[in-house]
């Protein structure tokens, strides 16, 4: 087998291995509380008979073993088991179709503010390794460093402020439902974007700016200097193929980012999307809800970090002949 | 007559401890030391705040969202309680719930990071697959879905949060150790019969301590933010214990739903600033220090 691709199966299998652990970690929380979770939920006064009508109800009197085997094969096939909002009555709730429309809804704040961020913070990382030490760096580099120490809400709200309130530009709360067209969707959410545009941005553009710093200090670039190749070539020939890996590392990790700053931005934009769903679901302890939002942003981080990895062995060769 | 001898033990004698600290206050830039002034700013607000508050946490003293003025420094929220005092109890409540929580985690991270270091075996490798699965899943959300099973409080936060935090300080703990535990005098003091805490503790510790130090104000920084979220969210510090993310959270309908006869109030900010702020210092500490103890790294 070609090496490549043999390396790159190994990473799926351990990604798909991480995958694994992490759903038995999820589902197992559960398992953990001391007394169960019926107790915990109905409080110190409720009767056997009350908490073992619940635990039938959500399905705890059988074995933790056979449930996982259950939940994992729903959640195969897409179906993540039923809320605990509409128990015991005779609506039941599939926590699938809670999810659905919002998902799609996350999915599209984060690739529209992924389409945003990431040439954005590329180009402004290169500009600040290539003039690194000048004024340029100096005043964005402190920017970023605010940004970075500035909780999300903070800024949320501040931009909310003066985009949504005092200048009425957009609308302070992005309300979008399933029949929204496309640009009047892309106009609801412009300011969660931008507020995670933000954020990602300066995050983003410090790892570039630090691997791009790295590389220009290797000795094959001071070779290429010295043996008076123009900056530009230099840069495109002998920097650039060097620079894939840890580029693609820095977007992969940044996007990963995104998709935990996506449930604070959500939350003060009201924006209907997954991480708002697991907020409220924490709040009412609706388990199979938590636990199936969980999965899902556990299962994105893991595939990008994942993806990071195929790029730099695909990208770089050394990374074949592991020590 | 002898001619005096010039006392040796005088002229060699090493510099004391707050000499040196003085020394290298002397050279601290800028940015430090307006990190570390903001830094005293609140942990003074934090330790002395029954002292410095005018009201008391959770006392109603006037009419809901009053505007600032003598009475009530930076106005009243959305109950009528004094929105200064409950900044400087949220100093006490927020940085002090984020320090035991920071200080749990290192202690937790860190003996196991040095223990498996020197241990090695199965208990290496399990430790340490266990960690990366952790690692596999955000802090938020793992922290989010943790506070669902066991309940909000803020027993469980601290916990939950040391519990998340100590993964990290473990990959760091044990990629140090990992260079201090083959050294001579980590066998010297096997050999003598020590027992393994004087070994973790008094041997292999005081000399991984600077890359911890500095780790210790990053993760401070971001278990702080962590906190600030979660309770930003509803799912953290419970009211009426003051607290600056759910400070944010209480007064946000003045920025979302501004009345137009209603007078603009700045309330949701002020906590929000008190946050940004402490970070910022923190930041710059950190970066400081960085700079100090490695000199050629990079800041990132």
């Amino acid at each position: 087998m070609h090496p490549v691709l043999r390396t790159v199966l190994q990473r799926l299998g351990l990604g798909l291995l991480t995958l694994f652990v992490v759903s038995i970690v999820i589902f197992g929380s559960l398992e953990l509380l001391p007394g169960g979770f019926a107790e915990a939920i109905l409080g110190q006064g409720a009767t056997p008979e009350t908490v073992a009508a619940f635990n039938r109800e959500i399905g705890m009197d059988r074995p933790a073993t056979i449930r996982y085997v259950e939940w994992i094969g729903g959640v195969l096939t897409g179906d993540f088991g039923y809320s605990y909002a509409g128990m015991g009555g005779s609506i039941k709730r599939s926590v699938t179709d809670l999810i659905a429309p919002r998902l799609y809804n996350t999915f599209f704040l984060a690739l529209m503010t992924a389409a945003v961020a990431v040439p954005l913070s590329l180009f402004l990382g290169v500009m600040a390794a290539l003039y690194r030490n000048s004024w340029y760096d100096r005043i964005v580099n402190s920017v970023t460093l605010t940004t970075i120490a500035t909780p999300e809400f903070f800024i949320a709200y501040l931009l909310m402020f003066f985009f949504a309130i005092k200048n009425r530009w957009f609308y302070s709360l992005s309300t979008v439902s399933t029949s929204t067209e496309f640009w009047e969707h892309v106009y609801r959410a412009a300011l969660p974007s931008i507020t995670l545009t933000l954020v990602i941005v300066a995050h983003m553009m410090r790892m570039t700016r630090a691997a791009l710093i790295n590389l220009l200090a290797s000795p094959y670039m001071e070779m290429a200097q010295l043996k008076g190749v123009p900056r530009r070539e230099a840069i495109v020939r002998h920097a650039l193929p060097n620079a894939w890996a840890p580029i693609a590392t820095v977007i992969a990790f940044n996007l990963a980012y995104l998709v935990v700053g996506v449930v604070v931005v959500e939350v003060v934009y009201v924006y209907p999307g997954i991480g708002q769903l697991m907020v409220d679901a924490v709040s009412s302890r609706d388990m199979p809800v938590v636990q199936a939002c969980a999965l899902i942003f556990a299962a994105t981080y893991i595939l990008l970090n994942l993806s990071a990895d195929i790029v730099s062995i695909i990208t770089n060769p050394r990374l074949l002949h592991p020590k | 007559m002898t001619a005096q001898a010039p006392d040796i033990r005088l002229v060699r004698a090493r510099r004391s401890f707050t000499a040196n600290v003085k020394r290298t206050l002397a050279t601290a830039p800028i940015s430090a030391w307006f990190g570390m002034i903001v830094i005293l700013i609140y942990v003074i607000a934090a330790v002395f705040a029954p002292w410095i508050a005018p009201y008391s946490e959770s006392e109603i003293v006037g009419k809901a969202y009053q505007p600032s003025g003598p009475e009530f420094w930076l106005g009243t929220d959305q109950i009528g309680r004094d929105v200064f005092s409950r900044l400087i109890y949220g100093a006490r409540n927020t940085i002090g719930i984020a320090f035991v929580t920071t200080m749990l985690s290192f202690f937790v991270g860190g003996t196991l990071g040095v223990l498996t270091a020197l241990k090695r075996g199965w208990l290496d490798q399990g430790v340490s697959r266990l960690v990366d699965a952790f690692l596999a899943i955000p802090v938020l959300i793992f922290a989010l879905m943790l506070l669902a099973v066991f309940g909000k409080s803020i027993l469980n936060l601290i916990l939950i949060l040391a519990l998340l935090d100590s993964t990290r300080v473990f990959r760091l703990a044990r990629a140090t150790a990992l260079n201090v535990v083959v050294m001579d005098y980590v066998e010297a003091a096997k050999l003598r019969g020590e027992g393994m805490g004087w070994i973790i503790f008094k041997e292999v510790l005081p000399n991984i301590l600077p890359p911890l130090i500095t780790e210790f104000g990053l993760r401070f920084c971001f278990v702080f933010l962590t906190i600030a979220a979660l309770s930003f969210l509803g799912v953290g510090i419970q009211p009426p214990t003051a607290d600056w993310g759910s400070m944010v959270a209480e007064s946000k309908t003045l920025i979302t739903f501004p009345v137009k006869t209603f007078p603009y109030i700045p309330t949701p900010f002020y906590p929000a600033i008190a946050i940004a702020l402490l970070t910022v210092a923190i930041n710059f500490v950190v970066d400081w220090f960085l700079h100090k103890t490695s000199g050629l790294r990079d800041e990132l």
